[in-house]
């Protein structure tokens, strides 16, 4: 079988398509990467030759070739403090500016969406009770919601790889988790009460129509493999859950940029953050 | 204090979703005072095609972009031919936000698009052609390529042959080549034709 | 003289636009970033702020005027803007200068009349016009 090439023209015509598509934008220095994955979708999907494929990218109705490639491009994986900036962003910058305005004995809210198998929750539920001293005199209510339920009954589990945990503290790991006899980790129950598991589909407006008065959503690598229309109803989804001038944190390689004009750009010291506008 | 759980499900504001959710109900909540309830008015009504001319109409004086953002998501829901004749009265408004909103849903309706894009790309006023350029731009139809061909062969406008030469960088294939050749003959002192054509015809040349 | 580049960003939605812009300002010797609407625009300028700005008008989720408008509201050192527009005369110019731009031109852009003006603009005492 002759190889499949990706000539340099071929390279930049794909990546000035995916950068509109998605926002990511590749350097020349990661041209190897690119060139290697599109190849691999060229052959998973008999394309034959660069423009084929292309032509596929382009004009498919459903788009499913693009979530499929977007997948390969990117790391689609979840561990314990992941992109753990967002996380500093929330005790150090968002909830000091949320809490000067809501009266001491009020709820704080945060949505973590997707739950996947829980470590992004359990995630914020750590960074909660060990880096945000106003725990000590503030209630938040933690919920966090997945497609699938048998994610979901995973992240309610609570049980972790040595891989997933490898990014915490070890200080932390001693702290809030239990090494079983098959040598993985198990989260505490404190933790695993602390999170409010739900079943939610974002497409859904009758699923998400109980979702309200949140402060802070986070919502991270999900938007990315949506099309554009389903990227949209979340955000409008989201615009509804947030109280106004609550926020919402993407993953790194998001903007809401590709999704919508709803929502205020803010930067903090920590990360980019997007804003539903104060009522006026 | 600490991180509560509270099963508490917090429902819709009553204002959201107060009326009848029947055709005349919602389009008297489109002039609803409350933008939330205006927006419930304007999702619900997807499901009305009848709903078409007051949407259009709504957008038209409609201040709030959440609304106007749930507008144009209804409207390309509907997404047929009376519903594509509203974005197009959009694309000849004063206002930039809403003429680029108009673009961007009617990429997303190839169908029903396609069947006036000849009449758009002949528009009198050029603006009105460069927009119906840019909606091909992601536009998933066959004739992508054989419009923006007949674009920069034909259109005197320089703005409306730059669009579709950009354009054509990303879809052209051998088929485009002699008009690119020509356009660059015919606007020989226009730097960035060249330049735009140029890297469409390099493209090409190394697929 | 500046040991450091001036900065420029240039938003636009169009690619080749974006190219074209770049290879004529790189050569003059300025540092060009780009972006794809006005959200990704001022995402660049809250991180890191720019001399100059070379704004397209229509641009899908944001447009220039609105990017301009929230680029004068934010609390970061400000620099001139030029909008570009397909637009000969009268509605887009008007309504430019109200969002905040400096500068108008009008498509397709000369390289020289696009480097006139940055430097004009890039010279202008304390980077205002």
């Amino acid at each position: 079988m002759e190889e499949t090439h990706i000539t340099t023209e071929d390279f930049m015509k794909f990546r000035e398509f995916f950068y509109r598509k998605t926002g990511i934008q590749f350097e020349d220095s990661k041209r190897y990467f690119v060139d290697k994955r599109l190849v691999e979708r060229i052959e998973a999907t008999d394309s034959g030759n660069f423009r084929t494929y292309f032509t596929l990218l382009r004009f498919q109705s459903g788009g499913e070739e693009l979530q499929a490639l977007t997948n390969t491009m990117t790391v689609n994986e979840t561990y314990f403090f992941r992109e753990e900036y967002q996380f500093k962003c929330l005790v150090n910058s968002l909830l000091p500016e949320i809490v000067k305005k809501k009266p001491v004995d009020s709820t704080l809210r945060i949505w973590s969406i997707p739950s996947s198998s829980g470590e992004e929750p359990y995630s914020i539920a750590l960074y909660l009770t060990e880096y945000w001293p106003d725990i000590a005199h503030r209630d938040v209510e933690l919920i966090s919601s997945d497609i699938d339920t048998s994610i979901l009954k995973k992240a309610r589990a609570g049980k972790y790889s040595e891989r997933s945990v490898q990014h915490l503290p070890a200080v932390l790991l001693q702290r809030h988790f239990r090494r079983t006899h098959d040598g993985e980790y198990q989260i505490s129950d404190d933790l695993r009460q602390a999170v409010e598991f739900s079943r939610v589909n974002l497409s859904e407006p009758a699923d998400t129509r109980h979702y309200r008065g949140f402060d802070v959503i986070f919502c991270r690598n999900l938007l990315i493999y949506f099309d554009d229309l389903s990227r949209q109803k979340a955000a409008e989804a989201f615009y509804d859950a947030l109280n106004p001038g609550g926020y919402i944190c993407l993953g790194h390689a998001e903007s809401m940029s590709r999704i919508t004009s709803l929502f205020r750009v803010r930067k903090f010291p920590e990360a980019i953050v997007y804003q539903k506008p104060e009522a006026r | 204090m600490a991180i509560v759980k509270r099963v508490q499900t917090k429902t819709v504001d009553s204002d959201e979703r107060s009326r009848p959710r029947d055709l005349a109900g919602l389009v008297v909540n489109l002039e609803a005072p409350n933008a939330t309830a205006r927006r419930w008015a304007v999702r619900d009504l997807a499901q009305f095609s009848e709903a078409v001319p007051a949407l259009v109409e709504r957008l038209e004086i409609e201040t709030d972009a959440t609304v106007r953002e749930a507008i144009f998501m209804t409207l390309t829901e509907i997404g047929d031919a009376t519903a594509v004749q509203g974005l197009v009265k959009c694309l000849r408004s004063e206002e930039a936000a809403l003429r680029n909103e108009a673009i961007e849903a009617m990429k997303h309706l190839p169908d029903a698009v396609a069947p006036i894009m000849a009449g758009l790309l002949a528009d009198p006023v050029p603006d009105v052609r460069i927009f119906a350029v840019n909606i091909l731009e992601s536009l998933r139809h066959p004739d992508v390529e054989k419009w923006l061909i007949e674009v920069i062969s034909e259109d005197s406008q320089v703005n409306v042959c730059a669009t579709a030469v950009d354009l054509l960088g990303e879809v052209g294939t051998e088929a485009a080549i002699g008009q690119l050749e020509a356009l660059k003959r015919r606007f020989a002192d226009e730097p960035y034709i060249l330049f735009a054509a140029d890297l469409a015809l390099r493209r090409i040349g190394e697929a | 003289m500046s040991l450091t580049l001036k900065r420029i960003l240039v938003v636009d939605d169009a690619a080749t636009v974006r190219m074209y812009h770049r290879s004529i300002l790189e050569g003059a010797g300025y540092a060009v970033e780009e972006a794809i609407n006005g959200i990704e625009a001022l995402e660049k300028a809250l991180t890191l702020p720019f001399d100059l700005y070379l704004v397209d008008v229509n641009m899908p989720k944001q447009d220039g005027y609105g990017f301009l408008r929230e680029l004068r509201r934010q609390d970061i050192p400000q620099a001139p803007a030029v909008m570009i527009s397909t637009e000969a005369e009268g509605r887009d110019r008007a309504r430019a200068y109200e969002s905040g731009a400096n500068f108008y031109l009008v498509k397709p852009i000369k390289p020289e009349e696009l480097l006139a003006h940055c430097r004009l603009l890039l010279n202008a005492p304390g980077g205002t016009l």
